[in-house]
């Protein structure tokens, strides 16, 4: 396994700024999922570790090496697409084995079967290892493609959005599946979703990017719990984090221009009137919207709460970030 | 606007039962979801609803009258597909105006009723551009509005958020669902995604295999889930089910298994046998005095909750606890169950036991 660093890598299609002077390193061993939009350049900066696109500037690095002439089969990565990719005419096994039987590599039969038959117990699809891979349900082929990079021992596993296509069951499986594979064996992974909840729940590190820069680089807790601007905060939580005016509140900071209060962040029984103007009960939270001089703002309660919309209750913020009129983070 | 009544609605497509024998009722004004996995009779039950299937047998009642035979034009609903379904080659004004020009009102009268659905929409400024260069959500709004604009006795929507990506989606639910408060239209709304329907209804519809396993508000149907399938549909991550044998006695406040006796609401019927004991993720604490014990396998980060998975003797069990609270995997921890929150059911058939706390719940479904 081994360390991947990009620095200063910027590359344009056309017009359009895909990767803007970034900068980033994957430590080995790490887990590092890359969040953002559609457009925010995830899956250009995959891709430009792969070598499936060179950058316009700047260099890739796996394992101290500098990857600038070297072709994708040259960089030891393992890729897992959004879209999966068998070979219909070989059985999933055949599928399984294929990158093991590279000739250059030699790997002995029994090897093969051991890690074909671990790694199907996974992924759970044993059940299923001599069907054709054209006889297999969307699901499950995109098991079997994930499967065909664990199977090999690369520098660099690559993932863009592997269980985007699951149902939300086996993607739940899967991620506790694959964060288990991932810390067991010390492999590198770089990870691409716009799925906060696999960001949150599988990463050793988060890379935030927002239009080809890299907003933030932390833990999962350090963005969630100390983001460094408006949108950073904005990626992870559910209901997302209010965004007001600051001197909606008493008490801001000087040149604080916006206040970020995460649902849960909101003390209620004290403070200003709000008005609720909707309940959603979700089962184990109730979620309120708020009309609070009138703004909107979502807070959670209790399920069994007995508000009801029209209600008055007093609100007041409970560990507020503030950001400058730039959105950069001040408190 | 209308209540709709379903009775006894039956669907076969030659030999496939598509629908066994619906039966509920749409109050006046409701949102009201119809939820469940693909191949369930959801869309199936909405299109006889519509007029664009008819029932095998069964029937279906709008403000009291019999429409189950009658064809959708004369049933007076609006039928929201996929919502991006608009006239190319007319403008906005013209996509709404469209529903009532075929129906021969008057031109003064389209415009002012046009005006009225595009102050509601937030679409006025829009009115006279061409469809082709507007963003996703305003074709969509206009969308709506053509569905809107004829004033129905109830819209039956399918899937409209479907092909959305998270983000937008859940502003457009948002808006839709305040769009419905202001005009407190009867809205049947078919989905299968599960946050949407608790998020959005005033009442679900839970089917599954042609079945309605469960009818309700939210929350009862959260909290008090009929069968098994149900627990485990709604919600993420799902109710624990803890497989055991033994015996759930009518009148019984306890039930033992795993070297361990758990407190749950009283039983008003028995059963013996293979059981399951249902907990909600949120009603387990991790409790270093408790009999019953588990080993942790994995810990989710969520922000201010995590999810803990642990391996015990009855399976695997998910616990949503505060993120502050430290734990790691390997620890091996007690766990203790909030007796008020427990669903005893018939692991065979997959029925709830009826106890004090689901009875008045499940008499409703």
């Amino acid at each position: 396994m081994a360390e991947v660093a990009l620095t200063k890598v910027s590359k344009s299609f056309g017009e359009d700024v895909a990767l803007d002077d970034l900068t980033m390193t994957v430590p080995d061993g790490s887990f590092v999922v890359l969040l953002g939009p559609t457009g925010a350049g995830k899956t250009t900066t995959l891709r430009m570790v792969s070598g499936l696109d060179k950058p316009d500037q700047g260099q890739v690095f796996i394992g101290g090496r500098d990857m600038s002439t070297l072709t994708p089969a040259q960089r030891d990565v393992a890729m897992v697409f959004q879209q999966y990719s068998l070979y219909p005419h070989l059985t999933v096994r055949e599928n399984l084995e294929f990158p093991l039987k590279s000739p250059a590599l030699k790997t002995p039969q029994a090897t093969i079967n051991l890690k074909v038959g671990e790694v199907a117990e996974v992924l759970q699809i044993s059940h299923k290892l001599d069907n054709k891979a054209t006889a297999l349900s969307g699901g499950e082929m995109q098991r079997v493609s994930i499967g065909r990079a664990l199977v090999r021992n690369p520098s660099v596993y690559l993932m863009d959005e592997p269980l985007s296509s699951l149902d939300a069951k086996l993607r739940a499986d899967l991620r506790i599946e694959l964060k288990r594979i991932q810390a067991t064996s010390g492999a590198t992974l770089l990870y691409v979703t716009h799925d906060q909840i696999e960001a949150m729940t599988m990463a050793t590190h988060v890379g935030v990017l927002d239009k080809g820069k890299l907003i933030q680089f932390g833990s999962p807790r350090e963005i969630y719990e100390n983001p460094v601007n408006v949108y950073s905060a904005g990626r992870l939580g559910l209901p997302r984090i209010n965004i007001l005016p600051a001197d909606l509140f008493a008490g801001k900071p000087t040149n604080a221009e916006l206040i970020g209060l995460r649902p849960e962040h909101i003390f209620q029984g004290e403070g200003e009137d709000a008005t609720v103007k909707r309940i959603e009960h979700l089962g184990d939270q109730t979620r309120l919207h708020l009309d609070f001089k009138n703004h909107h703002l979502i807070t959670v309660t209790e399920a069994h709460t007995l508000l009801k919309s029209g209600d008055n209750i007093k609100i007041q913020p409970k560990q507020p970030y503030y950001f400058d009129a730039a959105g950069a983070r001040i408190f | 606007m209308a209540q709709i009544r379903i009775e006894n609605v039956r669907k076969d497509f030659g030999d496939f039962t598509a629908v066994q024998s619906s039966s509920f009722t749409v109050e006046d004004g409701e949102f009201f979801m119809l939820l469940g996995p693909s191949g369930c009779g959801k869309t199936t039950t909405l299109r006889m609803m519509a007029g664009l299937e008819l029932p095998t047998k069964g029937e279906i009642y709008i403000d009291g009258e019999e429409v189950g035979m009658k064809p959708a034009s004369q049933r007076d609903i609006a039928f929201v597909f996929q919502m991006f379904a608009l006239y190319p080659h007319m403008n906005v004004r013209k996509n709404i105006s469209y529903p009532l020009k075929s129906q021969g009102m008057p031109r003064a009268a389209i415009k002012q009723k046009v005006g009225e659905i595009a102050e509601i929409l937030g679409i006025t400024e829009i009115l006279d551009r061409p469809v082709g260069g507007l963003s996703g959500g305003d074709r969509q709004r206009v969308a709506l509005g053509r569905a809107i604009v004829r004033d129905p006795k109830a819209f039956f929507m399918d899937e409209p958020l479907g092909a959305l990506d998270a983000e937008f989606r859940e502003h457009m639910s948002e808006e839709l669902r305040a769009l419905h408060d202001r005009m407190n239209a009867t809205t049947v709304y078919v989905t299968h995604d599960q946050l949407e329907a608790m998020q959005m209804g005033d009442k679900i519809v839970v089917m599954n295999h042609g079945v309605v396993e469960q009818f309700g508000v939210p929350q009862s149907i959260y909290d008090w889930p009929a069968t098994k399938f149900v627990a485990e549909f709604i919600g993420s991550p799902p109710m624990n089910f803890l497989d055991f044998q033994g015996t759930a006695g009518k009148g019984a406040t306890n039930v033992s298994f795993g070297n361990a006796t758990f407190e749950i609401p009283r039983l008003l019927e028995g059963q013996s046998g293979d059981l399951t004991f249902g907990v909600r993720p949120e009603h387990i604490r991790l409790d270093d005095n408790a009999h019953f014990r588990g080993e942790i396998s994995a810990v989710e980060y969520l922000g201010t909750t995590q999810i803990i998975t642990l391996n015990t003797m009855a399976g695997i069990v998910k616990v949503r606890s505060s993120s502050s609270n430290k734990v790691l995997i390997g620890d091996k921890t007690g766990l203790s169950f909030d007796p008020r929150t427990v669903t005893i059911f018939n692991a065979r058939n997959g029925q709830a036991l009826k106890s004090e706390a689901n009875n008045g719940v499940l008499l409703n479904g």
